[in-house]
């Protein structure tokens, strides 16, 4: 426990430097927009969600298998093991197309978030 | 099973880089190949563990684990490549010179290829882990699709050894007295870029807000997900659309490094007749 914490904190004292104020999330996380993955494919490919306000993505998968949810332009890259879900709070989006995918099966599960 | 090659070629391009950098900036000094492959050995155990306990991981701490323990070993990393450098500042030259067989240097020189030999195993625990999970959820989905798929696998980690390979006889190729500037130089800018990395996980995991804006999109001109962009990825950090704090600690870690270089490589060195006293 101990290793770990002062890796963490050697992390966030390191990435944090002297230029940013660490401070611990804040509650408002916005509205969920939940995505599910069954047979490597998202039950939604074009989303919606709303421009310039923060929201969390939950990410069901309800495969067998792990997944890797990814996306460079919502900067969110994440394993998620079969039968577990995960959250991703977003921060507040320009509106525009955010793509989406499961870096593990690139060809069947990817999708599209329209921020407007 | 093409599929499966480029994805597994894909993870394993940074770590591949990274371990042909490596041996290149360690080439000649003592027990510079055991130490690399003690890395090898340990990411490639260590992958197989945070596999397994993906699951445990993600789940920790509130759901943040993943990208604490990402944060965690890339700051590590940048740690230990900063090090190095400096370290080399100091005492590369007459390592390479003539102190290659005095006992302490063996001893000083050691201490600099562990901390090299723990960015190797953290390159490759990462993408190794992730590797671990492809391919194993490939394994256990079945079909008659598995095994070619493995084989494909498999192709695409040896993919990664002979980049490794290419990398390092590229970088040898250098006349020795430029390779040890281009090789301080790839680790300064490899540390950097580490350090841009880590800064996306503490974003994500919502542990740090600040300057999460875009600073640039250049995914239309070179996405970071094509080879090349892949390859600038790991050499120099390139990121096709970084947050803006990225940027900044980016550019504060190369500006850390090269100062701490500068400082200490400037220092008067010991006069060589007393033992070393550090």
């Amino acid at each position: 426990m101990s290793i770990r914490l002062r890796s963490i904190l050697t992390a966030a004292a390191f990435c944090g430097g002297a230029l940013v104020a660490i401070s611990p999330a804040v509650a408002e996380d916005g509205p969920t927009l939940t995505l599910t993955v069954k047979d490597h494919k998202f039950d939604q490919t074009r989303p919606k969600a709303v421009a310039n306000k923060p929201f969390t993505i939950v990410v069901k998968n309800l495969d067998q298998t792990p997944m890797e949810f990814e996306s460079k332009s919502l900067r969110v890259e994440k394993i998620i093991n079969g039968g577990a879900e995960a959250s991703f709070k977003i921060r507040a989006l320009a509106p525009g197309k955010y793509k989406f995918e499961d870096e593990f099966h690139d060809k069947t599960a990817r999708g599209e978030l329209v921020v407007e | 099973m093409l599929g499966a090659l480029i994805i597994v070629f894909r993870e394993v391009i940074e770590a591949g880089l990274i371990v042909g950098i490596v041996m290149a900036a360690t080439r000649g000094a003592p027990h510079a190949l055991r130490w690399v492959v003690v890395g090898i050995v340990g990411g490639l155990a260590g992958a197989g563990l945070m596999a397994l306990f993906a699951e445990r991981i993600s789940s920790a701490m509130a759901g943040i684990g993943q990208e604490m323990f990402n944060a965690g070993v890339l700051a590590l990393a940048v740690v230990m490549l900063a090090w190095h450098n400096i370290w080399m500042a100091r005492h590369g030259r007459e390592l390479a010179a003539e102190l290659r067989n005095v006992g302490q240097a063996v001893v000083e020189g050691d201490k600099s290829m562990a901390a090299l030999a723990v960015v190797v195993g953290v390159a490759v625990l990462r993408e190794g882990s992730e590797v671990v999970l492809f391919l194993y959820g490939v394994a256990v989905s079945g079909g008659e699709t598995a095994a070619s798929l493995i084989t494909g696998g498999a192709l695409g980690l040896l993919a990664g050894v002979v980049l490794s390979l290419v990398t390092f006889a590229g970088l040898v190729r250098i006349p020795s007295h430029y390779l040890f500037g281009v090789t301080t130089t790839l680790i300064t800018l490899l540390a950097a870029g580490l350090a841009a990395q880590c800064v996306a996980f503490l974003q994500q995991a919502g542990v740090v807000d600040a300057l999460s804006q875009t600073a640039w999109d250049t995914s239309g001109i070179l996405s970071d997900t094509s080879l090349f962009g892949r390859v600038l990825h790991t050499l120099i950090g390139y990121s096709d659309q970084p947050s803006a704090l990225q940027v900044v600690v980016y550019i504060a870690t190369l500006v850390v490094i090269v100062l701490a270089t500068r400082l200490v490589g400037s220092a008067p060195q010991p006069p060589r007749r007393t033992a070393p006293a550090e």
